[in-house]
């Protein structure tokens, strides 16, 4: 949402032939005096379960960057007389076998998940901005090759690269970063790859291309920025995946590494100590499972405000 | 229709061999092996070791050599089980996923497709909002979260199952659970909006026309155009299943490949790894392969070439 309205203020949305073409697609959504992103805006504040969504997440990102400020305790504090409580007054959430508060460690948990999430999003969305948008102005056959590419890869296991990745290289949060965004750019490269290709035959890529404007230039400032909600919409659904795999990697003891702690590798504690202190697995389990909900609302809600048209990339 | 399943197999020896290669070279590129981390061994042994597993030769002759076992279908020994050869390994463990899987699948679908249709049928109706509600609550619990609750409600809590463990049917009922859920909450909606799609089309007034008992209509007309978009997603699903077995299988103690998969990870037991890689690959495209010849068959728009 953040990056939509920053988007707004930052590229010149408002000539006739920067508006996006789902605008287009539904012309009696516009009104006058609003650009196309102010409209999506007002459409996506009038879907409840978006905004609860969009609630919801900036409460637990804003937690989450002021973790060292409002966490009762420190998060590598132990006490091991005190072992594993169940919640109390002075212990919100309980506290694991080692004495630590886990309310502390799932606030902490929350920088490492968002920070995968984002981060790795930002690695797929290059790379699959880069390759959608080269395959979709080259066209002819290196367009058909590259998509062939694509194809291919789809049909192949991921994680098992990603787990690969993270054997070879090591298992620091910076290589699961690239790990998992490298594996993620397929979608986002069909996705921009489709609106170039169809934004190409477009008059004002037309005109553009008459007055001597270079290919690159075309592409970044006319093309793209007409693609952005689109990209926009599935970037926002790829944070809920890559977190989920982060969980994962981690709950299987191949992503973070003690003592920094992510949801998946809290849950993943948690779930060997379940049946004596149940709370450990129920509470990071819950923060997961309200944000990639959350996440979702956001991302369902962002596509039919931004284009009404496009239909479940998954 | 044998010569387009000919000629996709024929395309199957290229996309294995970059997947073989690909795999090979990232774990050899790796810095240190699998023998590296234990004590320092003498330097006799070690030698005696890597001529053993023939990593004391040049880089291109292990990966010939590699290439000319798998073309025969041997994937090596396993680094970590010194008397075990991987395809050992995964004999043992494939009829295990392969069970969950398939078990994986059918509470997906069933259950999925049953809630989907219904919730087609009945649109906005109270039965509609609750099941696209579970849906998307399902959607997003994660099965690594899903699984230890499961297990500690139905096993430890009310003792109606094993906690883990294989054997008998019991022991399927949980983890099948655990790994279908996300599954069938989204086929669950995918029928739905298929539903929706078919429901509304000339053809379904025709045989509501024709006076067929409404369950025949639904059943017989509506459905095949419905679970299209099912069958497209069965691909991808497959292979997320085979994925998240790995995980169900750690809970669940379940003694099947995805197990030996993890430990050859934290292991480095290249072979392994290698093998099963390869093995899923292979498993993959065929399944994929079967998807697109049931599509065709569903849908005779569609013409295989």
């Amino acid at each position: 949402m953040r990056r939509g309205q920053a988007t707004s203020g930052a590229a010149p949305l408002q000539g006739t032939h920067d508006i996006p073409h789902s605008a287009f697609r539904n012309p009696q959504s516009r009104r006058s005096g609003a650009s196309p992103w102010q409209d999506a805006f007002r459409r996506l504040r009038r879907n409840g379960p978006a905004m609860l969504g969009l609630g919801i997440l900036t409460a637990f990102v804003l937690a989450a960057v002021l973790a060292p400020w409002i966490a009762p305790y420190p998060f590598d504090r132990t006490n091991l007389r005190y072992g594993a409580r169940p919640p109390s007054p002075t212990h919100l959430l309980g506290t694991d076998e080692l004495g630590r508060d886990l309310f502390t460690r799932i606030l902490y948990g929350a920088r490492i998940s968002f920070a995968v999430g984002i981060l790795a999003t930002l690695v797929s969305l290059t790379i699959g901005v880069a390759y959608g948008s080269i395959a979709g102005s080259a066209g002819g056959r290196a367009d058909h090759l590259m998509m062939r590419v694509v194809d291919i890869l789809y049909g192949l296991p991921f994680m098992f690269f990603v787990i690969i990745l993270m054997v070879i290289f090591g298992r620091n949060i910076l290589n699961l970063f690239v790990a998992l965004g490298a594996v993620q750019w397929l979608t986002m490269a069909r996705i921009v790859r489709g609106q170039v290709l169809s934004l190409k035959a477009r008059e004002f890529v037309l005109s553009a291309l008459a007055i001597g404007v270079s290919p690159a230039r075309l592409l970044v400032r006319h093309v793209l920025p007409n693609a952005l909600g689109p990209i926009v919409v599935y970037a926002t659904l790829t944070v809920p995946a890559v977190m989920l795999e982060e969980a994962f990697l981690s709950f299987l003891g191949l992503g973070v590494q003690p003592p920094m702690a992510s949801w998946g590798s809290l849950a993943s504690e948690g779930s060997a100590a379940m049946e004596s202190y149940p709370w450990l697995i129920l509470f990071p389990g819950l923060a997961l499972t309200v944000t990639l909900l959350a996440l979702n609302f956001l991302g369902d809600g962002l596509r039919d405000a931004l284009d009404p048209q496009m239909t479940a990339a998954r | 229709m044998l010569g387009y399943i000919l000629r996709r197999l024929a395309g199957f020896l290229p996309v294995l061999f970059v997947i073989v290669s690909l795999s090979f070279f990232m774990m050899r590129l790796a810095p240190g092996g699998p023998f590296d981390q234990e004590r320092a061994l003498p330097e006799q042994v070690r030698a005696n070791i890597e001529a053993r597993y023939h990593l004391d030769e040049p880089l291109w002759r292990q990966y010939l050599r590699y290439l000319g076992e798998v073309a025969q279908g041997d994937l090596g020994p396993s680094f970590r089980y010194p008397d075990r050869s991987v395809n050992e390994l995964l004999g043992l463990g494939f009829p295990v996923s392969l069970t969950l899987g398939l078990c994986a699948l059918t509470v997906a679908l069933a259950l999925g497709g049953t809630a989907g249709i219904l919730a087609g049928l009945r649109r906005n109706s109270v039965l509609d909002y609750l099941t696209m509600s579970v849906a998307l609550g399902g959607v997003s619990v994660p099965n690594f979260v899903l699984g230890p609750i499961l297990m500690l409600v139905f096993a430890l809590g009310l003792h109606w199952l094993p906690v883990a463990g294989w054997g008998t049917w019991r022991h399927l009922i949980l983890p099948s659970v655990t790994l279908g859920t996300f599954y069938a909450a989204y086929v669950a909606r995918l029928t739905r909006a298929g539903m929706l799609e078919v429901i509304g089309q000339d053809f379904i007034r025709t045989a509501r026309a024709k006076g067929l008992r409404e369950a025949t209509v639904v059943l017989r007309h509506a459905l095949p155009g419905a679970i299209l978009p099912v069958i497209t997603y069965l691909g991808p699903a497959s292979a997320a299943i085979l994925t998240g077995s790995v995980v169900v299988e750690t809970i669940f103690s379940i003694p099947g490949i995805g197990r030996y998969f993890v430990g050859g990870a934290l292991n480095r037991d290249y072979t392994m790894v290698l093998g099963t890689v390869v093995f899923f690959s292979v498993l993959l495209l065929f399944f994929n392969l079967i998807v697109d010849i049931l599509y065709a068959y569903l849908d005779p728009r569609v013409q295989v070439r």
